[in-house]
């Protein structure tokens, strides 16, 4: 069992799960955007860092790693709602063109920012667990505490969001207001509120997906965001948008397809992973892996 | 009671509805009848509030409608059920229906028990989702859901389309039970005015969006010229 457990294979294996729940978290996050606006948010990976960095100026002032989190995901929240509330609200019923250039010009906008006050460099916070490897019998098992955490982290929130939306009234206003907000409406559900939540929501997710890049052992850059943006949305893509669940194995596909061309092939070509992945995906099913739904307007 | 005065609705270019004023009393079927594109169904979503008038009033009571968001005219407890019915495919029946309860302060385990015992059919699929539901099935769903959050004002489009004819009797029935037991006001939209005239107390007829007759029911079924000319019943 030690041996399997240090194996090659099996250090891939837990890699690319490390990997890969950061990509789900990031398509979770665009999954919940697209289901309540039917808005690709291309400044999602942006705003998620802007929020860790406001996070850790925090950290620096000697709270702690959880208080972090928390401020994270709160300004992530404030935000999303702020977002939605200000550039996507005006745009609705609008060509679908809008929002997404003006969330492009947006994502520059937030990276300007954080390098203008945070300067051009990674930062980083301080993780709270081990990043060194466990051991069993003098073998290496390619799991540290960290990766542990950030995997069992993910999950927790992946879990939560999901409750949220099969178990909670909050939920079940939220999936109403986004599969028929003219019905829900006549229900007297406050469906602008709703959306206004649902990017709360999202951003929360996605700033969760970034406080654990930035507690890894590289940081995070202000542009660091972008490629796992691109991972994230290639996800949400092949998992076909409309479902979370989808976003989520998708997001670990594309995790585990990276680390392993990574490791077998070259490091060079293991950005392709995701593409790989959607190529065949949409050869085999364009509407998504998890879609439900036919065919959808492109 | 609703008091709709001189209301008029343009489509762009088209008037819609064309200085329309008419009362639908507490506690009554007022029936709206007239042919395609009479402006029945574009009357309703001005009342909810989904289409905003050039100009005229309604008036819930002693409430002007005109200006609210739609949610807040659904909370004032104007129960719409739209063309087409409006059930939520993707939900279940059983989430259907909180839905309806969520904004109405109703206890929902008794709402809940309440339409599952006046549609029992619902209560058998209460689990399922909305999509395996037949026509006569998912209308039942739309009502009940209008209803669980204890209307004052029950808006009905066209319930009767798409439904087989005892289906339709059956149903027209429940709504004329539920208005006099529930203190109801209730609009009925309805093509099949025949089936409507049956069981509404007044009704008005609309022709391109002007009001061409309003008064008891009886009276505007026993009016051949009407029928004949607007109303599509062939006079026997």
């Amino acid at each position: 069992m030690t041996a399997f457990l240090s194996s090659s294979f099996m250090h891939n294996i837990f890699g690319g799960l490390a990997t890969g729940v950061i990509y789900s978290l990031v398509a979770l996050s665009l999954v919940i955007i697209w289901q309540s606006t039917h808005v690709l948010n291309f400044a999602q990976g942006a705003m998620a860092m802007l929020a860790t960095y406001i996070g850790m100026t925090e950290i620096d002032r000697g709270i702690g790693y959880w208080w972090c989190v928390i401020i994270s995901v709160v300004v992530g929240m404030a935000l999303g709602g702020l977002t939605e509330r200000v550039l996507i609200r005006p745009l609705y019923g609008k060509p679908e063109i809008n929002p997404i250039v003006v969330m492009v010009g947006f994502l520059g906008v937030l990276e300007a920012l954080a390098a203008a006050i945070w300067t051009s460099t990674t930062r980083n916070i301080t993780e709270p667990f081990s990043q060194i490897y466990y051991q069993d019998h003098g073998h290496l098992v390619f799991l540290s505490a960290f990766i542990v955490f950030q995997i069992l982290l993910a999950i927790g929130i992946m879990l939560l969001v999901a409750a949220l939306f099969r178990f909670t009234k909050l939920g079940l206003q939220l999936r109403a207001s986004a599969l028929a907000p003219e019905v829900s409406r006549l229900l007297g559900i406050r469906v602008g509120r709703m959306l206004t939540i649902g990017w709360m929501l999202s951003a929360g997710v996605g700033a969760v997906a970034a406080v654990i890049v930035a507690s890894g052992n590289f940081g995070l850059f202000p542009t660091d965001m972008d490629g796992i943006f691109v991972a994230g949305f290639i996800a949400a893509a092949v998992g076909g948008l409309e479902s979370p669940i989808g976003a989520v194995a998708g997001g670990l596909l594309i995790g585990l397809a990276e680390q392993f061309i990574l490791a077998y092939w070259s490091p060079n070509v293991a950005p392709l992973g995701g593409i790989i992945i959607l190529v065949l995906a949409l050869m085999i099913r364009p509407q998504g892996l998890f879609s439900k739904s036919v065919s959808r307007r492109v | 009671m609703i008091k709709v005065d001189d209301l008029s609705v343009n489509y762009g270019a088209v008037r819609a509805l064309r200085e329309v004023s008419f009362d639908a009393p507490t506690g009554q079927i007022t029936a709206v009848l007239g042919a395609n594109g009479a402006g029945k169904t574009t009357l309703l979503r001005t009342i909810s509030g989904l289409v905003k008038p050039r100009n005229g009033d309604v008036h819930l009571d002693e409430t002007n409608l005109i200006g609210m968001a739609t949610e807040n005219i659904a909370r004032l407890g104007v129960g719409h059920v739209p063309e087409g019915r409006g059930v939520i495919e993707e939900l279940t029946v059983e989430e259907n229906l909180r839905l309806g309860a969520l904004s109405a302060k109703v206890n929902l385990a008794e709402g809940l028990s309440e339409q599952y015992e006046r549609f029992p059919v619902l209560g058998e699929r209460r689990r399922r989702h909305c999509s395996t539901l037949s026509g006569g099935e998912r209308q039942m769903l739309a009502m009940a859901r209008a209803l669980i959050a204890r209307p004052r004002v029950l808006l009905l489009d066209e319930p009767s389309l798409g439904l087989a004819p005892q289906v339709t009797a059956q149903l027209m029935r429940t709504i004329r039970e539920l208005c006099e037991n529930e203190d109801l006001t209730v609009l009925l939209v309805e093509q099949n005015a025949k089936s409507a005239l049956r069981i509404a107390h007044r009704a008005v007829v609309l022709h391109l969006g002007s009001v061409v007759a309003n008064g008891d029911a009886q009276s505007v079924a026993a009016d051949d010229d009407l029928r004949r000319y607007y109303l599509g019943v062939v006079v026997s």
